[in-house]
């Protein structure tokens, strides 16, 4: 059977897949973005924490998907189902774009327009948000978009610890030696990501004031 | 000379700054800037004015001495309430690049509480006051020219009408008869303003020109602040390579 027979007799489970995929990326990224964010603007006003936090997500980084979902599994209301699980890691493994494209797009800004703001008495919240965050906004984007487009690409290895998505397929196909098996989760990930890119790409043109 | 605080608008006592790793930037130095005056901080880079400007506006903080502003300390002023009355002017304008003309200007007007029909008539009002066309409003910094940027800078830094104005090299990167322009408009507008000025530049006719005394620094210490005629008939060391430097000059910087 070919991929193209495969997906058009399974059409409603690739649709139940994807959507599970898309759910797993979306929820997992959203939390990201609400906690990196934040973390990012933190270390610009905090220079200490820098290095720890900075540190910290780095390492979440290096540690390998199927390892931090093992780390994951004893810890409580988290590890009772696997899609807690799956999105929490997801998270941890997007945090670092966020907040180092957030600090760096912070930091970035040019700092005789800061000393300006704050020289005509700009409060710190004031400058954040009228100064300092809708000049990084392109690179904050840019973070969110990397971001996701490594979520995607992550989220198919939830499926070892049964949290769906479409790497149900690409496990299916490895078990049967079935390469269209394979490619009806792979080709709608790789698709997912495109269309993510493209689509914060452009998002990130928009707002970038420059 | 009178030297009760009321009517001194800043003073500096004994005031130093250092980095954290010793070096000093300014040392113990004494100012006293009269109400209305435009005093002219003239000397070469890294002789202390810029640091000197922050200082009076706390963006740095002094490691010795004390800075008063309108008679009260620095650490008795609440540090925005003491810049909103301190208009600060930088080179480039430090423009915010993302804001127009009109929110540039507006922005600290609108953070006071203003309602937005008195901000649009203050940024017209300040628009024409510094020789800008009604229609520059919404435009961005990046659409307008060096001068333009530059005169937007200086209605921003008036905008909610401060006492006070610290202008670091403001025309400094303008080309010679933009700059012109802008010293003459300036000169017009504090003629009518009466602001107490601190202006900082390294360019000895500017200081003639515009400044009604001169603080002429090096090194991190003051030299002399002199008028600008006492200036001229200085025999100081300093000053006479600064006159020389810039030729026979008279006493609104133009040559003799």
């Amino acid at each position: 059977m070919n991929l193209w027979q495969f997906m058009l007799q399974n059409h409603v489970e690739v649709l139940e897949l994807t959507l599970e995929h898309l759910w797993l990326v979306a929820i997992s990224t959203g939390l990201a973005v609400l906690v990196g964010i934040p973390l990012g603007i933190l270390i610009t006003r905090r220079p200490w924490l820098n290095k720890p936090i900075l540190g910290s997500a780095n390492i979440i980084q290096t540690i390998p998907s199927l390892a931090l979902f093992g780390f994951l599994l004893p810890a409580p209301w988290i590890g009772a189902r696997a899609d807690r699980l799956a999105i929490l890691a997801l998270m941890l493994y997007a945090l670092l774009p966020l907040i180092r494209n957030t600090y760096a797009g912070i930091k970035g800004v040019d700092p005789a327009v800061v000393e300006a703001g704050r020289g005509m008495g700009l409060t710190d919240w004031q400058l954040l948000f009228q100064v300092q965050l809708p000049l990084a906004l392109g690179v904050i984007i840019a973070g969110v978009r990397v971001a996701t487009v490594i979520s995607v690409g992550l989220a198919t290895i939830a499926a070892a610890i049964g949290a769906g998505g479409l790497g149900e397929y690409i496990f299916r196909g490895l078990a049967m030696v079935n390469n269209s098996v394979i490619l009806a989760g792979a080709i709608p990930a790789a698709l997912m990501a495109l269309t993510a890119d493209l689509g914060l790409g452009w998002l990130e043109r928009k707002l970038d004031p420059h | 000379m009178d030297t009760s605080s009321s009517s001194l608008a800043i003073e500096l006592r004994n005031v130093s700054y250092g980095l954290n790793g010793g070096s000093e930037v300014l040392h113990n130095l004494n100012l006293e800037i009269r109400r209305g005056e435009t005093l002219v901080l003239l000397g070469r880079s890294g002789s202390g004015k810029t640091t000197t400007l922050k200082l009076i506006n706390h963006l740095l903080t002094a490691t010795e001495g004390e800075i008063s502003v309108d008679g009260r300390a620095l650490r008795e002023w609440d540090v925005i309430r003491l810049r909103r009355m301190i208009g600060y002017v930088i080179q480039e304008a430090g423009l915010f690049p993302h804001y127009t003309v009109e929110r540039n200007i507006g922005l600290v007007p609108k953070i006071e509480g203003w309602p937005p029909d008195r901000i649009r008539q203050r940024v017209q009002e300040l628009l024409q006051l510094v020789g800008l066309e009604p229609q520059m409003a919404s435009r961005y910094p990046r659409e307008l020219s060096g001068g333009q940027r530059q005169r937007v800078g200086v209605a921003r830094a008036l905008a909610v009408d401060p006492p006070f104005l610290l202008m670091d090299e403001p025309f400094g990167a303008l080309d010679p008869l933009t700059r012109a322009e802008l010293q003459h408009e300036f000169l017009a507008l504090q003629a009518r303003l009466q602001k107490t000025v601190v202006f900082v530049t390294h360019d000895l006719r500017e200081a003639l020109l515009l400044g009604s005394r001169i603080a002429l620094m090096e090194a991190g210490r003051l030299v002399t602040i002199q008028t600008k005629h006492e200036f001229l008939a200085s025999k100081n060391p300093l000053a006479m390579a600064y006159k020389k430097a810039f030729g026979g000059l008279n006493t609104e910087g133009g040559p003799i």
